[in-house]
């Protein structure tokens, strides 16, 4: 396919579409509506159901039902519908289904406001509902990445039998760029055959019963026991980053992910230009986080400055990954309100020349 | 006084006669020992379903879904795949498989309180959507498995853990008619109100089920069988007299019949047997 001009929102839509998915739930919010009504047109095109559910909550328990039964599936919704999806999350990673996700944040608390904003890391990244689970969860910077990134989150939930969360800020939804999709995208040929869907029982394979119910303790544990085991799987195979201006020295590195990592890039590319020495770090997996890599990283620096479309959610990673042995120093925007490539900039020189204070400890 | 016919049969031939089976075990209910009470009409309506699924030779294409309260544990007894969803949510996931593979048989299997009370909203857009799905809904007027709280259906003045003084309709509204509320939509379906607590109401329930699951098998339209039953522990009597208690005190608030019927509209319902 040649390279066409999209919104993030339809890119996502369709990439899902290339990667084989012919099934949505959703319920309509702001600002994602357009990827329920891409795809309310373009699955009956291609042998494909689209649902309007009654409510998020429905839309999640319906992504249970399918996933359940074996087919990929996918929801996608705005920040205070996610957070109703929390409930249906919690089951389906209980019972281990493989679905996705889309979460094109809006600033809260609460109704909050419809602008951008990076305040749901938390919810998404430490399991967000109920109980000891994680979700596997990528944050795209560009409509190209969204897209790339979607289709891989297919591929990541049939291979692990998890629900996956693309993460993307109001902004990955509604700016439009060249996107290039391959025409089907298959899933990967070594994911393992789903012999534990509900399909239909004919004795050829043990009765199919998902569930997430286990009222004996030590089976209860046993299972916990699993889901951590194939966490910790997901936490050393899974970890996605990119990095820019590594080679060489830098006295700052900068972590930012998502759309914010794109005006970082822009600031410190002008930065540079005047011979500061600062480099970025993009954390692309948000769970699992790339902690490991982001202390390397920093070990060439003096200092780190965190950059984030929240008062600090993914801070908290950043310290768990650094501890004590560099600076963090933070700048949020809240509200809705984005971070233009100046105030970065202003932000970055501010560090570079002792003039920011460092984050507290709590 | 015994039949010349009996007198004269071989003894080869009464040991056939004795072998051969009169009343078996579905196959579509797994030989297990459930967890339900003594008295209640869960297993009844367990078995309603399973003699329904064989005779209509569905059990290998049938998902079931179980609810949050005392089928919670339905999966375990039902020998088909399952689903178990959360509470009030079985419409909802039900709906997920069916629109995902729609040559699957798709059933849940709800409570009161799952269906009537937090799983309202799923159940009437599941309803309304017309998907092609069994709703089998077990009314026994009170929450089973939590210990004997008040649910949307218990009856005007009756005794709960959460009703001490009776239930007040002045502060607590009034029992939902679901299979009432449900036909009130203009979607297709069939939607009937039966009974279990004596002989004559299961063999009429069991026609209730077996039709319900016809139209889902034809392709139909969406079914939904409410079925009156009953809850000694929580109702704090004897099962006999829990059997009369619902023809006393259920059955003249939920009246029995078939509400609609998808070809029929909207109608006012037939007594049982006189359709």
């Amino acid at each position: 396919m040649a390279r066409k001009l999209m919104k993030g929102t339809e890119a996502i839509a369709e990439a899902a579409i290339r990667a084989g998915c012919r099934l949505f739930f959703g319920y309509p919010i702001t600002p994602q509506n357009e990827i329920p009504e891409y795809l309310s047109h373009r699955l009956p095109q291609v042998g494909g159901t689209y649902v309007q559910a009654e409510s998020e909550v429905a839309a999640s328990n319906m992504l249970y039902g399918a996933s359940g039964a074996g087919v990929r599936v996918l929801t996608s919704s705005s920040s205070p519908g996610i957070s109703l999806m929390q409930e249906a999350v919690s089951y389906m990673a209980g019972a281990e289904l493989p679905v996705v996700i889309v979460n094109i944040m809006r600033a809260g608390p609460g109704l909050g406001g419809i602008l951008p904003s990076q305040a749901d890391y938390l919810q998404a990244t430490k399991g967000g509902g109920h109980g000891d689970y994680r979700v596997p969860v990528l944050g795209p910077w560009s409509v190209q990445e969204a897209a790339n990134l979607t289709m891989e989150a297919f591929d990541i939930a049939d291979r692990y039998r998890t629900p996956v969360m693309v993460l993307g800020d109001g902004l990955i939804g509604q700016m439009m760029e060249p996107v290039e999709l391959p025409d089907e995208r298959p899933p990967a040929p070594d994911l393992p055959p789903k012999t534990w869907a509900s399909t239909g029982w004919k004795g050829d394979r043990p009765r199919a019963v998902i569930n997430s119910l286990y009222l004996d303790a030590d089976t209860l544990e046993a299972h916990n026991r699993h889901l951590q085991q194939k966490y910790r799987q997901i936490r050393e195979r899974e970890r996605r980053f990119q990095m820019r201006f590594e080679e060489g020295d830098y006295d700052l590195l900068v972590v930012a992910y998502g759309t914010v990592a794109r005006v970082a890039l822009s600031a410190i590319e002008e930065l540079r230009e005047q011979g500061r020495r600062v480099a970025l770090f993009r954390p692309i997996s948000l769970y699992p986080y790339p902690y490991r890599e982001l202390a390397a990283a920093a070990e060439k620096a003096r200092a780190v400055l965190v950059l984030e479309l929240s008062a600090g959610q993914m801070l908290e990673d950043v310290r768990l990954a650094l501890g004590r042995s560099r600076p963090v120093h933070f700048h949020g925007r809240t509200g809705g309100h984005l971070i233009s490539p100046e105030e970065a900039a202003n932000r970055m020189v501010e560090v570079l020349e002792g003039r920011s204070q460092e984050v507290a400890d709590v | 006084m015994s039949s010349p016919a009996v007198l004269e049969e071989t003894p080869a031939a009464a040991s056939e006669r004795t072998r051969a089976p009169v009343f078996g075990h579905p196959e579509s209910l797994r030989q297990v020992i459930t967890h339900y009470c003594p008295g209640c009409t869960h297993g009844v309506i367990h078995r309603l379903i399973a003699e329904v699924l064989d005779e209509l030779g569905v059990r290998e294409r049938t998902v079931g879904v179980s609810p949050v309260g005392c089928a919670v544990l339905a999966y375990n007894y039902f020998n088909t795949d399952m689903h178990e969803a959360s509470h009030g949510r079985a419409p909802a996931v039900a709906t997920g498989i069916k629109r995902g593979r729609p040559d699957l048989v798709v059933f849940t299997y709800q409570g009161d309180g799952d269906l009537a009370s937090i799983g309202l909203s799923e159940i009437l857009h599941c309803a309304n959507r017309g998907e092609k799905v069994t709703v089998i809904f077990v009314n026994n007027a009170i929450y089973g498995m939590t210990g004997g709280q008040m649910a949307p259906t218990t009856m005007p003045g009756q005794v709960t853990t959460t009703s001490p003084l009776g239930r007040d309709v002045s502060l607590a509204g009034h029992p939902l008619r679901i299979a009432e509320l449900v036909s009130a939509l203009r979607t297709p379906a069939f939607i009937a109100r039966g009974a279990v607590h004596t002989p004559l109401h299961v063999v009429e329930a069991r026609r209730l089920v077996r039709r319900a699951f016809q139209y889902q098998v034809e392709g139909c339209c969406f079914s939904l069988v409410e079925l009156l039953s009953t809850c000694p522990t929580n109702w704090g009597i004897p099962p006999h007299e829990a059997c009369a208690w619902v023809e006393k005190n259920m059955v003249p608030y939920y009246p029995l019949g078939v509400f609609k019927t998808p070809d029929g509209g909207d109608r006012a319902p037939r007594p049982l047997g006189r359709e």
